[in-house]
Formats: structure tokens, C-alpha cells, sequence
């Protein structure tokens, strides 16, 4: 059975089922929901308002058999926090169900006239609407323990916290992972305010007698599925028991602070003195030692590598899955926090309240900046998440972000470009992430184009991260290898072996190529991308965006960070020449 | 001359007796390498992807300095 859209209209309460139109058969993940979104959404519109919509898709491998690390949904709308098109993609159950039913993305487009709430209960036979009256005001946790004791076979749960029913600018869209925890968000952007605003709690997704993935040439998908697996099982990186299945994402803490790029502080230092005591070995260690949680734990079924962890409390009980890298820094370094037990218990307040971690770590630094808390207050900063859980006036203010929460307290050291805040990695010491935040069409966003392979780990090359130079050129390859990797429903995490191991890359191609029937190999992937790079460019230049935009904070180009005391110097023609080619100059 | 090194990930498996972020205070003839120091060390060359020396990516021949903060990395990434 080909592919189908789910059209789910929340004004009228109807849903349809559409034939996947000729423009984005193609298309599937992000690639499906920067098309749709672009075709459909009016660039100008209030992202909060009637005209944006929610559009949910799974990868072109999710769903199929054994395809490994697949379990990535991609999520697409107006973003509220920064104004651009925006996709944010998450692990957990939901990719390989929404595949498995047949369906190639969900648009979530109205809103319910007199204003009730809604779970979506998506099976074989079509859509349900039930009242969410019984889940409204309550955090994910309990959420997603409730839509498991009312529907049957463990079904995959979207849903929304608090934070995102108050349709707030860091809202993200919550998935439950196998455990029925909610640790997989799609978190950047504040989609979670967007599926707020369509009136929709949560969407259960029950793939049971689904008719499945269609694959055009099995033995072909089998192929590039063998060089894939093989790829990530025997890199150091991925393997079982290597660098990523010990540790986590969080094996960067200490790596990153020894290249002199953590952001410490609200951006005011390369280096944090407690970087050690919030890294993945510190993770590791007391999961050791309490005997209790867990390291290589997988955030959907299938995957390969398993990076997550479930982190333990003093007691032994299980605190929060999962402490990953930018999370412990955005908690940690960034508030200059460095007890792991606080970064796990905020780590929660996040997970339930629906908060991007990224964006609430560096809201909470940056009303430390502003005066609100000490640096380093570690109670203080759990409190500010009781403000939001709340809804106080300053929850309200926090949580819609970095650049609200600056304007409240009169704070000029803003880390954020497009609006949305930085991750992990200080663009003044590794200048081609800098590259990639300035001109990412999503506004500041590792994953992007995530140069720090190269710059830092020596991965698919080495490069000087301090260095200007061929930095243009590397941001754009890698946001394009990314745009692509980001419509497979493979994990991001699968482009660091096959950056290394040939075969690996051009398994990752052959086995989209077996699923779709679509002539693609490793060829094809960065022009792809690039295609996809180009959509969403067009969408925000008529959202009103230009070159000037595409500019990194101006306190980077005159406060000199230690200890490199290093400040941005990529000349602004440089950035300029990353999307270039998108008008053909 | 003396310099301090450091080993994360799944190094530290080499240097057990280490803390997390820990330094290793080493003694050494002038002129002794970045590789020769891993040698001594018992880190497995295969295993090591990226050394940095005060911050700064650094090469296998590179020779040490009197004060030197070298680091062996593994294969990492993430984020």
C-alpha cells in the first residue's frame, strides 16, 4: 500500500487520508515536513495562530525490518521562538508506528472552535478524538503513564506538557521511549506550543495490524542495511561498548571543556572548572556506584547504538533518562552548576513540564546573568523551574526562552541567533559550528551541521577548529549530508562511522534506495540536502528573513574568550556565501 | 621537565588509577613526543583518535614542552 497523508483538521474535528501528491513523493522525515510546510503555511502567519500547522513525519526506514538506529520522527511547523521554518526530530516509539500505519506524514492544521482539548488516538481505523480534559495542567510523566493504563498494546504517545497548553516559545513536543518515559523531544523551536495551539494534548499512535512499510526492492534494502549496521557495530565510536554506549553524548563534556569551546558561565568562559563532575564518566560512575539506572540504553527499539542512560537518584531509584551532553552543559557549565544530581533533577522538571533542556539551561543562565540568581545557585535554578511548573509571572517570562528572559532583566550577553540559543560548543573556539549556527535555517542549531566531527573529534578529517578558513564550505556540506540524514528516520549519530567507513555511506543510501524504489546512492545525499537546505531558505525569506539575519551575536565579535581569548572573526562575505547558491549567485 | 596529562572516555580504561579529569604528573627527557609519552602509557595508538596539547589539536611528533597539558582523546561525539 503506497504511503498516505493523514490530513487532521481540529476546526472541524474530521480527518481524511490523501494520496501523497507527485511534489513530495520524494520526500519523507524532514524533507516531507519542510515541503508540506512550505507549500501550506503561510510564511507571514502567527505561528500560534490558525494558519501554522503541526506536521509530524517518520523517515524513509522507520518501520521497516531491523533497519537499525530508525527511529527518528521529525516534526515541522513555524517555529514561535525564532519565526523561521523549523524541524526538530526525536527518537522514542512514534517513527516506526506512524511507518508501520502506512503513513507518510500527519498535518495537524485548525483549531477547535470552542476552544476543548483533544487526544488524538491514531490506529488502522482512522482517528479518534477524545476529550483531554482528564490530562490538562498534568506533566508528561503522568501523561504518558495514563494514555498507557487507557489504550491498548503500548502505543507510541506525542504529547505536550504545561508549558506547551500555555503556548509558550519553549515548548517542545514530548515521545515516550520503550520504558513509557518522556525523554525524547523534539525540543527545539517551541512545536510544542504549536500543537498546544491546534488544541491537541496528546496524539496516541497504535500501529497494531498496520499494513506496514512498503519496500519496492527487498534485496537491495538488505544490502545497504548490512553495510550500515556493520558500519556503526564497528566504529569506535558506536560500537558496543565504545565511546557513544559507555558514556553517552555526554562523553564530550570533558573533551569540549579541553578544547576550550564549553560555554561556561552564559557564554563568558571556554572552560568550567566543574566540567568533569557533570561528564558522561561521572555518569557512568554513579550509575556504578548506586548500583541502580543504567548506561547503553536505547531510545527506541532497534537501535544499535544506544547512547541514553537512565540516571539514579541517591537512593536508587530511577531519576531521569536521559542526562546527555547538551543537557548537562546547558544545567551545568552554562549556570555554572556542577552537581550531576541537580542537573538530573532539572533534566526531569524539563522532561515533564515540556521544555527544551538547551533552551531552558541557558534561559536559567541567563536570569543569573540578569541578576535573578547567583552563578552556580544550584537550588535556585531547581526553583525556577517550580516558577514555570507554576506559571508565574516569571515562569511565563523563562519559558518562552533566551531572548524574552534577557529583555526582562536587561541583559546584553545573548547567546542566540534567529532567536533560538546555542548548544554545547562556543563558535569564538570552533568557528565552523559558528557557521553553521549563524546560517542554519532553524535558527542556532548543532545538528544542522554538526562541523565538531571534523573540528574536534577527527571525524571525517581533521580541521582547525580555530581557523576561518574553508569553514563556509564545511557548514554547508555537513548541513546538507544533515538534511538528508534527517529524512531517513536513522539517528544523526549513524553519519559518525560512515563519515570514516565508505561502505557504510553508501549502505546508508542503497537502503533508502531499497525501500523507495528511488534511484538514490551516497552520491546523491548532499544535493539532496541541498534541496531540502533550499526550501526551507525560500520559506524564511518570505517569512522576511535576510543575510543580515544570518549573523552571529555581536558580543562574540568584541569580548575575547578564554582561554583561546579568542573573539568572531569570520568576515560576515563568508557567511554570506553558505547559501549563496540558493539564488544562483 | 614535567607535564600533566589526562585520558578520557574509554582510555581511561588504560589509566585506572585516575579520577574522573584527573592529571597524571609525568617526568621526561627534553625532546620525549606526544607519541612516545602514549606509548609509555600503554595507550593503544589505534585507540587514540585526537591528542590536544593546552587546548590546541596536536600531532603524534609533536615534542612535549616543560609544562605541557596533553590529552588523549578516543573516538567521541555526540551533542
Amino acid at each position: 500500500m503506497a504511503r498516505k497523508i493523514l490530513r487532521i483538521n481540529m476546526a472541524e474535528l474530521s480527518h481524511a487520508y490523501e494520496e501523497v501528491p507527485a511534489k513530495w513523493a520524494k520526500w519523507a522525515g524532514r524533507g516531507l515536513t519542510s515541503a508540506i510546510v512550505a507549500d501550506e503555511v503561510e510564511p507571514t502567519c502567527h505561528p500560534l495562530g490558525p494558519n501554522n500547522k503541526l506536521v509530524i513525519a517518520p523517515g524513509w526506514v522507520s518501520g521497516t525490518p531491523a533497519a537499525p538506529s530508525s527511529g527518528r520522527t521529525s516534526f515541522g511547523g513555524k517555529s514561535p521562538l525564532t519565526g523561521t521554518i523549523k524541524e526538530s526530530n526525536a527518537g522514542g516509539l512514534s517513527s516506526q508506528k506512524i511507518g508501520k500505519l502506512g503513513i507518510a506524514a500527519i498535518i495537524l492544521e485548525g483549531m477547535p472552535k470552542d476552544g476543548a482539548w483533544y487526544t488524538l488516538v491514531i490506529n488502522k481505523d482512522g482517528v479518534k478524538f477524545d476529550s483531554a480534559d482528564d490530562l490538562l495542567g498534568k506533566g508528561m510523566y503522568e501523561v504518558d503513564e495514563l494514555l498507557w493504563k487507557k489504550y491498548p498494546n503500548e502505543p507510541a504517545v506525542i504529547g505536550i506538557g504545561q508549558v506547551g497548553e500555555n503556548k509558550l516559545s519553549n515548548a517542545g513536543v514530548s515521545v515516550n521511549d520503550p520504558e513509557n518515559k518522556p525523554g525524547r523531544y523534539a525540543g527545539r523551536g517551541g512545536l510544542g506550543a504549536v500543537m498546544g495551539a491546534r488544541g491537541v494534548k496528546a496524539i496516541v499512535v497504535d500501529d497494531t495490524d498496520g499494513p506496514g512499510v512498503e519496500i519496492a526492492d527487498m534485496e537491495l534494502f538488505k544490502t545497504g542495511r548490512k553495510k550500515l549496521t556493520d558500519a556503526i557495530t564497528s566504529h569506535d565510536l558506536t560500537k558496543p561498548g565504545g565511546g557513544l554506549n559507555s558514556f553517552g553524548t555526554n562523553v564530550l563534556m570533558n573533551i569540549i571543556n579541553e578544547a576550550g569551546g564549553l560555554p561556561t558561565r552564559n557564554f563568558s568562559a571556554g572552560q568550567f572548572e566543574g566540567a568533569s563532575k557533570i561528564s558522561g564518566e561521572m555518569v557512568a560512575e554513579m550509575v556504578e556506584k548506586r548500583e541502580a539506572g543504567m548506561t547503553g540504553h536505547g531510545c527506541h527499539p532497534g537501535c544499535v547504538i544506544k547512547c541514553s542512560n537512565i540516571y539514579p537518584d541517591e537512593n536508587g531509584e530511577e531519576l531521569v533518562s536521559c542526562v546527555e551532553y547538551e543537557t548537562a552543559w546547558a544545567m551545568g557549565a552554562n549556570c555554572g552548576i556542577d552537581d550531576l544530581d541537580y542537573v538530573a533533577k532539572m533534566t526531569r522538571e524539563c522532561n515533564d513540564l515540556g521544555l527544551d533542556t538547551i533552551e531552558a539551561g541557558n534561559t536559567v543562565a541567563i536570569a543569573m546573568e540578569g541578576g535573578v540568581l547567583e552563578f552556580g545557585d544550584k537550588e535556585g535554578a531547581l526553583g525556577l523551574y517550580e516558577e514555570i511548573r507554576q506559571m508565574t509571572p516569571l515562569g511565563r517570562i523563562l519559558g518562552q526562552g533566551v531572548e524574552a528572559t534577557a529583555k526582562a532583566f536587561g541583559v546584553h550577553r545573548i547567546p542566540t541567533v534567529k532567536g533560538q540559543s546555542m548548544p554545547a560548543y562556543e563558535p569564538r573556539a570552533i568557528k565552523g559550528i559558528g557557521v553553521t549556527y549563524a546560517t542554519s535555517t532553524m535558527g542556532a542549531d548543532h545538528t544542522a551541521g554538526y562541523t565538531i566531527a571534523p573540528e574536534i573529534a577527527g571525524i571525517g578529517g581533521k580541521v582547525d577548529p580555530l581557523t576561518d578558513e574553508g569553514k563556509a564550505e564545511l557548514s554547508l556540506t555537513f548541513q546538507a549530508a544533515t538534511a538528508f540524514v534527517d529524512c531517513t528516520g536513522y539517528c544523526l549519530f549513524i553519519a559518525f562511522p560512515i563519515l570514516d567507513i565508505p561502505e557504510g555511506w553508501a549502505g546508508m543510501a542503497e537502503s533508502v534506495a531499497g525501500v523507495t524504489g528511488m534511484a538514490i546512492t551516497g552520491d546523491d545525499v548532499v544535493p539532496m540536502g541541498k534541496e531540502i537546505l533550499k526550501i526551507e531558505r525560500d520559506f524564511n525569506t518570505r517569512a522576511g528573513f535576510t543575510a543580515q539575519d544570518d549573523r552571529p551575536p555581536e558580543f562574540m565579535r568584541y569580548e575575547e574568550l578564554p582561554p583561546h581569548n579568542e573573539v568572531w572573526t569570520v568576515k560576515d562575505e563568508v557567511l554570506d556565501e553558505v547559501y549563496s547558491w540558493v539564488n544562483g549567485k | 621537565m614535567q607535564v600533566e596529562v589526562r585520558v578520557f572516555a574509554t582510555l581511561r580504561h588504560y589509566l585506572p588509577e585516575l579520577g574522573v579529569g584527573e592529571a597524571k604528573i609525568l617526568d621526561l627527557a627534553e625532546g620525549t613526543t606526544l607519541d612516545e609519552i602514549r606509548e609509555s602509557l600503554g595507550l593503544p595508538a589505534e585507540e587514540v583518535k585526537v591528542i590536544m596539547v593546552n587546548h590546541i589539536q596536536a600531532y603524534p611528533d609533536d615534542p612535549a614542552r616543560d609544562g605541557d597539558r596533553i590529552t588523549y582523546i578516543p573516538a567521541v561525539a555526540g551533542g
